[in-house]
């Protein structure tokens, strides 16, 4: 094996077999899932605590029209029981009292007292069942107004949905369909992923050099394998250590998905199921077409170009990053020296970040091609605005300066590392970290 | 049969010059000693033998022929900034090290089975080397250094961070190492280990070697004349007679002999001096001096600085 193959192996071996790595992998996943699950899981667990609430109508427009289900009875109370009962609900056998006043048609407004803090379900309950009556009993009106008996029917039909498809037209002329929201979701990913990466990686890249000169077990190996092969040696590990757990995640981030949504619907009270199918029963259509236009721009998207670009920025950009984080790992002897050669590295890819949100919603503005171009902050930029489609010569552009930037960043940062993890005791300036790149070996 | 030579290497870092115009020829089989004092220049030239840094000038041979990135192989590298992973387990760690100068897995298990026996530290195989003590990792340290059986070893303050039982340990697995034939460039500070280890020196000061040659001749080089003499007689009338010929540097008068040192001046050899101190009392015993490798150290860079 050349000594470049055993400096990786040594570093994606005992990293992948550290406890805290196979943690933070299985973990990852299982908070997101919960996250995402347990919330849907408790909001469909049916309240299963018997309420009964007293309903006092002034209006007297919904009396005996509250009809209880299996745990919140409602019960119509007169004037005089109502009087008796409002300052003394705590100690009622009522949860709650429904005080309806008489010009409810004007104010559409009414009160749910209780000594409870009322729970969003039952607030939603009263709610929807207030709306259907009047509604119900206006359109009644309505209809014996105009003598119309169809007409709840052909207003249902007057309800349309208008989908706007943006279409953009490819170099070549053809139009494609195209969707600016799958766009911003996938630039948005992308970019996040290379964001967190070089991010987290590129600190385990620095650390790990640290930790090779505070042992003191550098000058050894290095009398083995040049300095720059342990620099590079390294990196590749490191990246290769990320990418496992990348590919771990995105693995049991499909198989979570997939089971938690074989889980969620049938699995669950009946009575539920059904209150959720009534409810998106009057979206189903517009949702059936919106999944469809979905599918249909999902295969209008690139991704050949869009993975291989993607693929390209990662490595470019890690590669870049990661390199300037060994140099100033090699350049220091202990954690609290790195702070004030981190603020540099760490301010371009924040500014990354920041500028990426703007270029999701502008992604063709100056600000979003610039910082496509710049190499420092292109990997992560560049990656929002390739799902839009950009011209073949920027990305060209931004492909070779990102090239350039991280060769020769790799190259300094091999000069600075060979001369770095030999010193010690020597606070470190830039002015001397720039002395460090003239050095001959 | 010179293994290894350096000849008229010169390094600078900026404007610091950590070596000039230094050569020096290692025998195979010897052991070499390079001293000097602290920010001399010695790690610069080991590190430029161990090729981490290459010199600004001068050119390098190993086994007679200019130095060449393989030669690494045959070196053996014991660097005085030493450690180890620490979270990493012994065993796997000397494998690791053992494969990085060149050995295959299969004979780095077999060599390290061999020196983990002979050291009783077969039990720290899978043990962490935080668990182990300094003195533990320097011999886990030690046995990584020679595993692959290098041609040279270099050794940079081997002592350093071991106990005298360990350190009497590692000097007889030197002195082991240099009977079975292997080479050594053995830099230290401890001038004992010099005068029992060393078949030759070389000292460096400021960037520049102002001592070389076999550690006898030095030393012998570096007498002053001096002598160690055991008598029967009368010191005074001793004194008396030879006191203006002869410098006494000191003596003590004692129940069976009286003894002295005695230095004689330029032009003076140690047969007058025999001839001088035999007229007047009986020797019992004469002995020349030779200076400690600590007094050659001292004298000699004190001169230079």
């Amino acid at each position: 094996m050349s000594k470049i193959g055993l400096v990786l192996t040594r570093e994606y071996t005992t990293r992948v077999r550290k406890r805290s790595f196979i943690i933070m992998t299985i973990l990852m996943p299982a908070l997101m899932a919960a996250m995402m699950i347990l919330p849907t899981y408790f909001m469909t667990q049916d309240d299963t605590k018997e309420r009964h609430i007293a309903v006092y109508d002034g209006s007297t427009m919904l009396l005996g029209q509250m009809e209880s289900n299996q745990y919140t009875k409602y019960t119509f109370i007169t004037k005089e029981a109502y009087d008796g009962l409002k300052d003394h609900l705590k100690d009622s056998p009522y949860y709650a009292l429904l005080v309806i006043q008489p010009n409810l048609l004007n104010t559409n407004t009414v009160q749910l007292v209780s000594a409870n803090n009322i729970p969003f379900d039952v607030k939603n309950q009263v709610q929807n069942k207030i709306k259907s009556i009047i509604e119900k009993e206006k359109m009644a009106a309505v209809i014996k107004e105009t003598n119309i008996p169809d007409l709840e029917a052909r207003i249902k039909a007057t309800k349309t949905n208008i989908n706007v498809n943006t279409i953009k037209l490819g170099e070549s002329g053809e139009a494609r369909k195209s969707s600016t929201e799958i766009g911003m979701i996938l630039g948005y990913v992308f970019g996040f992923v290379i964001y967190m990466f070089i991010l987290l990686y590129g600190q385990m890249v620095m650390q790990g050099v640290m930790e090779e000169k505070q042992s003191r077990i550098v000058e050894v190996i290095i009398s083995s394998v040049k300095p720059f092969e342990l620099m590079m040696g390294k990196i590749v590990g490191i990246a290769l250590v990320g990418l496992t757990q990348l590919s771990i995640w995105i693995v049991l981030g499909f198989m979570i998905v997939s089971g938690a949504r074989g889980l969620m619907p049938g699995a669950h009270h009946a009575d539920t199921a059904q209150q959720i199918m009534a409810q998106t029963q009057a979206n189903m259509p517009a949702e059936m077409d919106k999944m469809q236009d979905i599918i249909g721009m999902l295969g209008s998207v690139n991704f050949p170009l869009i993975i291989g670009c993607f693929i390209f920025f990662f490595i470019g950009g890690y590669l870049l990053y990661s390199s300037m984080y060994a140099a100033v790992g090699s350049a220091v002897d202990a954690q609290e020296d790195a702070q004030q050669f981190m603020m540099p590295i760490m301010l371009p890819i924040i500014l990354a970040i920041l500028v990426m949100m703007s270029a999701i919603k502008n992604p063709e503005g100056p600000v979003a091609f610039w910082f496509s171009i710049i190499p420092f902050t292109s990997p992560v930029v560049m990656m929002a605005r390739i799902p839009f489609g950009v011209p073949i010569w920027q990305l060209l552009l931004s492909m070779v300066a990102l090239i350039a930037t991280f060769v020769g960043m790799v190259w300094g940062a091999g000069k600075i590392y060979r001369t770095g993890i030999l010193m010690y005791g020597k606070k470190v300036s830039w002015k001397e970290l720039g002395k460090w790149l003239t050095y001959r070996t | 049969m010179e293994l290894f030579s350096a000849h008229e290497v010169s390094k600078s870092y900026s404007d610091f010059k950590a070596l000039s115009d230094v050569s020096i020829s290692v025998e195979e089989g010897s052991v070499f000693g390079l001293l000097g004092p602290n920010g001399a220049g010695k790690t610069t030239l080991i590190r430029i033998i161990n090729q981490i840094t290459a010199p600004d000038t001068g050119t390098l041979t190993f086994n007679g022929k200019p130095m060449k990135a393989d030669d690494i192989y045959r070196i053996g590298y014991l660097p005085e900034e030493r450690g180890l992973y620490k979270k990493m387990k012994v065993g796997e760690q000397a494998l690791y090290l053992g494969m990085l100068k060149g050995l295959s897995r299969r004979e780095a298990m077999r060599e390290l089975k061999i020196w983990f026996e002979k050291f009783e530290i077969i039990s720290w195989w899978d043990k962490k080397v935080m668990e182990l003590s300094k003195g533990m990792q320097q011999k886990v340290q030690f046995i990584c250094t020679v595993l692959h059986k290098p041609k040279l070893m270099i050794f940079d303050e081997p002592f350093s961070g071991f106990d005298p039982i360990n350190a009497e340990l590692l000097k007889d697995e030197i002195l082991r190492l240099k009977r079975e034939g292997a080479t050594i460039i053995f830099s230290t500070h401890n001038m004992e280990s010099v005068e029992e280890l060393c078949d030759h020196i070389a000292l460096i000061n400021k960037s520049k070697k102002i001592l070389d040659g076999p550690t006898l001749n030095i030393r012998e080089q570096y007498k002053s004349n001096i002598f160690d003499v055991a008598y029967k007689g009368d010191f005074q009338s001793l004194e008396g007679k030879i006191g203006t010929r002869y410098a006494i540097l000191e003596h003590t008068e004692q129940a069976r002999n009286n003894t002295l040192k005695i230095q004689f001046s330029e032009g003076g050899n140690s047969g007058a001096l025999i001839r001088d101190l035999v007229e007047h009392v009986e020797i019992v015993s004469f002995n020349e001096l030779i200076p400690s490798m600590n007094d050659v150290f001292i004298k000699v860079v004190k001169q230079n600085s």
